[in-house]
């Protein structure tokens, strides 16, 4: 590990920028550091020394969607050669180097972020950082970790080639997404992946691993001083500007449709959905508490409760909002006996036009603003849950005083609001439905 | 499972299957030192953990009863029990418990397993003493129609289908459960078997509820931020009310007969498009290791499994796998936390070009290997360290650590145990680790599942 002067270190702790934040609803022992590192990386970081541990979640801007026209899969390939050798460690070296330290390190594509968490005991620190820095920096892709981790991947691959939900997805993504990279799978398919060459890897980390598109959230037994050199040790070398390709915004189907794959399973598989809002949308907040209602809401939801409840046709039904950098969608599912699937979506489609139109009562919307502001402080409750909350506020820009003022705009939201978002998210009540299972159902169209 | 969350199920699936299956009883005695372990008049077992990182608690009540415990021909009344549990009482009826839940923000799932059936609510600390009088009520007061049995009789049929009988390799895995134990429930599956799910009613689920759930049988876990003297009063102010409704019986179920034979399982689908196959031996558990006086050959098949198949150090991901290239992967874990014997499961995937029967042949010679081989001090510490690091992080959830307790006592286990359990992992030696090795590892103890797609035949 390079090792940085003296009077260096000193000039720089005085640049380290100072803000902290409360997060009230987790009581006053939770405090939000916001700093920036003398290499000039942004970290944000909740000291926390009850248990001897340390947990830093990371995430670029830039997931599958970075993907190569035509090679499907790199981002997530890229992450499986992550702990497969780095410096003069080949891959057994390297992940004995890890047992014994007992670190913790797992990389992750998503489709338009790329993350990373990892885990370190106090007293291996900085021989886990160390590890965390060459995988990052140094990772080798040698040839025969290459050719098993592939086989690995088409295994698998192959193995749910016939699951009914891997069926549903790629299903689901050329209907909704068509051409759009959306529509690709994160993980590629068997031909896709069979193409990908070292050389893909190589170059997706060249353009994806920089420091503009970054973000950092760490929970632990750490101060920001010594938080700052190892975030630039293991950061601090990888080009300032990431390359991005630009990706268009989808264009997401607006009249309803309903496709069926067959194949000869006993329960029928569907999933259902329309256009959805973007993240940043003022109508966002009102559209989250009228899908609560709707189906969010696990012992509550209208769909809950007349899927499941009273007619008994699903262990499992729900709804909800996905929003993408490109995209906004409404999403839900249910999986029901082949006999029953007509009848399943025929009352999924017409709660979700009853709710279009009548939207919800005085009384669902108080219910539903009482679970949301109560239960906000589940999510921080885990150092490791705190640190994926500071990587997901960064990643959606929704400022440091989000923890702060979430709880507030759910508060506020008004019966008016919620008809307005009912009229704008499920506009009618028409929704798109693929399902895949035996020949019981009634296409229209 | 009651609830509907995949990542909540995930979590459950996890720590019922794999979690402690890799005999993972979390400790680190700077973090649970304050552990508080009492009993109230009735019989009701208390736990404590404090925990005052966030101003929450996890409530969780579990029962000494799951599906190894079920009426011969009931199988799934226990796990339907666990949803019918949620319909309500005279005092709250319809539900109103969960709406309850959900009102003060409070997240609320069930799980059951073999030995035990669990109930919980995440809420804001100040909600507690709610939740404890609403799960003491269900304890003694539910109230089961027709009209709310016939539907979710239903549901659970639907959940089935959706984790097993949509699901080839699921198949499989309750048939090789069902072929390895011959007369010892934990052969059945905990969902149950369809033909007699759909025959459950209501007064099957009601004199099973009058049987086992009772406050002598129960153990009551909290974790967060509270304390225990507290805890105490509140317990005693709602479950020390209750009354003892029943006397369960011991826990004694069925034994195995002597097993002479390597059994063979064989499923054959059009929807397996990659062939895989899956081993299980019949070796102690934590609990009947001690019972039956082998006292550290659990701590030692918690190492040895993690030697031999327990991730991509391990001799046999190293030799077949980066080596040989007979697999494109491989894995186990020993299923050490039960009441009654455990199980050493192993998985694998062949390469192209290598059969099943190949690749089953490979794996038997290098495990004869790796029995005759030296395992080095520093691999042996190496893998002691992550395995004893596993108790480190699992401090980092209350939910976690109240889990860790709840499945220890209610499969024989005491708070002791687990708070000694690092202790003993790092006492097993690498002679012992190649004993329990050489003694278990008996082919005759064994099933072995082939997974194959319906048009290929595996022999080449």
């Amino acid at each position: 590990m390079p090792v940085r002067s003296l009077s260096f270190q000193a000039l720089a702790l005085s640049l380290l920028a100072f803000v902290c934040i409360l997060i009230p609803r987790t009581a006053s022992a939770v405090e939000i550091q916001r700093f920036t590192t003398p290499g000039g990386i942004n970290v944000w970081l909740v000291e926390e020394n009850t248990v001897p541990l340390i947990t830093m979640n990371f995430a670029w801007r830039g997931g599958a969607t970075q993907d190569p026209g035509g090679k499907a899969g790199v981002a997530s390939f890229l992450t499986v050669m992550m702990d497969e050798g780095a410096g003069d460690m080949d891959s057994r070296a390297f992940q004995e180097r890890e047992e014994a330290l007992a670190m913790r390190m797992s990389f992750n594509a998503g489709r338009d972020t790329l993350y990373g968490e990892f885990r370190t005991l106090v007293e291996t620190r900085d021989e886990s950082f160390e590890m965390l820095r060459l995988a990052i920096n140094e990772a080798r892709f040698d040839e025969a970790a290459f050719a098993r981790m592939r086989e690995q991947i088409l295994t698998g691959l192959r193995d749910s080639e016939n699951d009914p939900q891997t069926i549903l997805g790629r299903a689901w993504g050329e209907a909704v997404f068509s051409n759009h990279p959306y529509g690709r799978p994160v993980d590629g398919t068997v031909d896709t992946v069979s193409e990908i060459t070292i050389g893909d890897l190589r170059d997706y980390r060249a353009r994806i691993f920089a420091r503009d598109n970054l973000v950092i959230g760490v929970v632990g037994a750490i101060d920001q001083k010594t938080l700052a050199g190892l975030v630039d040790e293991v950061f601090g070398g990888l080009p300032l500007n990431a390359q991005l390709t630009k990706i268009p915004d989808a264009i997401i189907p607006d009249k309803p449709f309903l496709r069926t794959a067959e194949l000869d399973v006993p329960q029928t598989v569907i999933q259902f959905g329309r256009p959805g809002l973007l993240r940043d949308d003022a109508d966002f907040i009102p559209a989250y508490v009228l899908n609560y209602i709707l189906g969010g809401g696990s012992f509550s939801s209208r769909l809950y409760e007349e899927v499941r409840e009273k007619r008994g046709l699903a262990y499992s039904v729900y709804s909800y909002l996905y929003p993408l950098d490109h995209a906004g969608l409404f999403v839900g599912g249910l999986a029901t006996r082949a006999e029953r699937a007509q009848e399943a979506i025929d009352i999924v489609r017409s709660e979700i036009t009853r709710m279009a139109k009548d939207g919800p009562t005085e009384e669902e919307l108080a219910s539903a603003k009482a679970y949301l502001k109560g239960s906000y402080a589940l999510r921080f409750d885990t150092g490791d849950k705190i640190a994926d909350q500071l990587v997901q506020i960064q990643l959606e820009n929704l400022g440091y005083d989000y923890f702060d003022k979430r709880n507030a705009m759910i508060e506020a939201v008004t019966m008016e609001d919620l008809k307005r978002a009912a009229k704008r998210l499920l506009d009618g009540g028409d929704v798109f439905v693929i399902a895949v299972g035996r020949p019981t159902i009634k296409t229209d169209g | 499972m009651k609830h509907r969350s995949p990542a909540v199920r995930l979590f459950a699936a996890l720590i019922a299957f794999t979690f402690l299956a890799a005999g993972l009883p979390g400790n680190a005695r700077a973090f649970v030192k304050d552990v508080a372990n009492f009993t109230l008049e009735n019989g009701m077992q208390v736990v404590v953990i404090p925990d005052h990182r966030a101003p929450v608690v996890t409530h969780m009540v579990w029962y000494r009863v799951g599906a190894a415990d079920e009426p011969l021909g009931q199988a799934g009344i226990a796990h339907f029990l666990e949803h019918l549990m949620f319909k309500g009482t005279p005092s709250n009826p319809n539900g109103s418990f969960s709406k309850y839940v959900a009102s003060v923000g409070g997240q609320e799932n069930a799980f059951t397993s073999s030995d035990y059936t669990a109930y919980f609510q995440r809420v804001a600390k100040e909600h507690l003493a709610d939740m404890m009088r609403l799960e003491a009520d269900r304890m003694e007061n539910l109230v089961l129609t027709k009209e709310v049995v016939d539907p979710e009789r239903d549901v659970i049929m639907e959940e089935r289908r959706s984790r097993t009988d949509n699901n080839p390799g699921a198949q499989l895995s309750e048939a090789l459960e069902a072929t390895l134990w011959f007369e010892h429930p934990y052969g059945r599956p905990v969902i149950g078997w369809m033909n007699e799910m759909e025959k459950l009613t209501l007064d099957d689920a009601i004199s099973y509820y009058d049987r086992y759930y009772t406050p002598n049988n129960a153990i009551l876990i909290v974790a967060g931020d509270v304390d225990a003297a507290e805890v105490k009063r509140l317990a005693e102010e709602t479950y020390g009310k209750l009354k003892r409704r029943a006397e369960p019986p011991p826990r004694v179920r069925p034994e195995e007969p002597v097993h002479r034979t390597h059994r063979m399982v064989r499923l054959e689908s059009p929807l397996v498009t990659q062939p895989s196959l899956t081993r299980s031996y019949v070796v102690p558990s934590y609990t009947t290791a001690d019972r039956e006086g082998l006292t550290g050959e659990a701590e030692a098949l918690d190492l040895f499994a993690e030697l031999l198949f327990g991730g991509s150090t391990s001799a046999l991901y190293q030799k077949l796998v980066v080596e040989d290239k007979l697999a494109v992967s491989i894995g186990g874990y020993y299923r050490g936390t039960m009441l009654d014997d455990g199980e050493l499961v192993l998985f694998a995937s062949p390469a192209p070009g290598t059969t099943l029967e190949q690749l089953e042949a490979a794996i038997d010679r290098e495990m004869a290997a790796f029995l005759k081989s030296e395992i080095t001090e520093e691999t042996l510490a190496r893998v002691k360290r992550s395995v004893i690091a596993t108790s480190v992080y699992a401090q980092d959830s209350q939910q976690t650590l109240a889990r860790v307790f709840g499945t220890a006592l209610t499969t024989g286990r005491t708070v002791d145990n687990v708070l000694t359990w690092t202790d003993r992992v790092r006492a097993v030696t690498a002679d012992e680790i190649l004993a329990v090795g050489l003694k278990y590892l008996d082919i005759n103890q064994a099933a072995t599942g082939y997974l194959l797609p319906a048009s290929a035949p595996s022999r080449s």
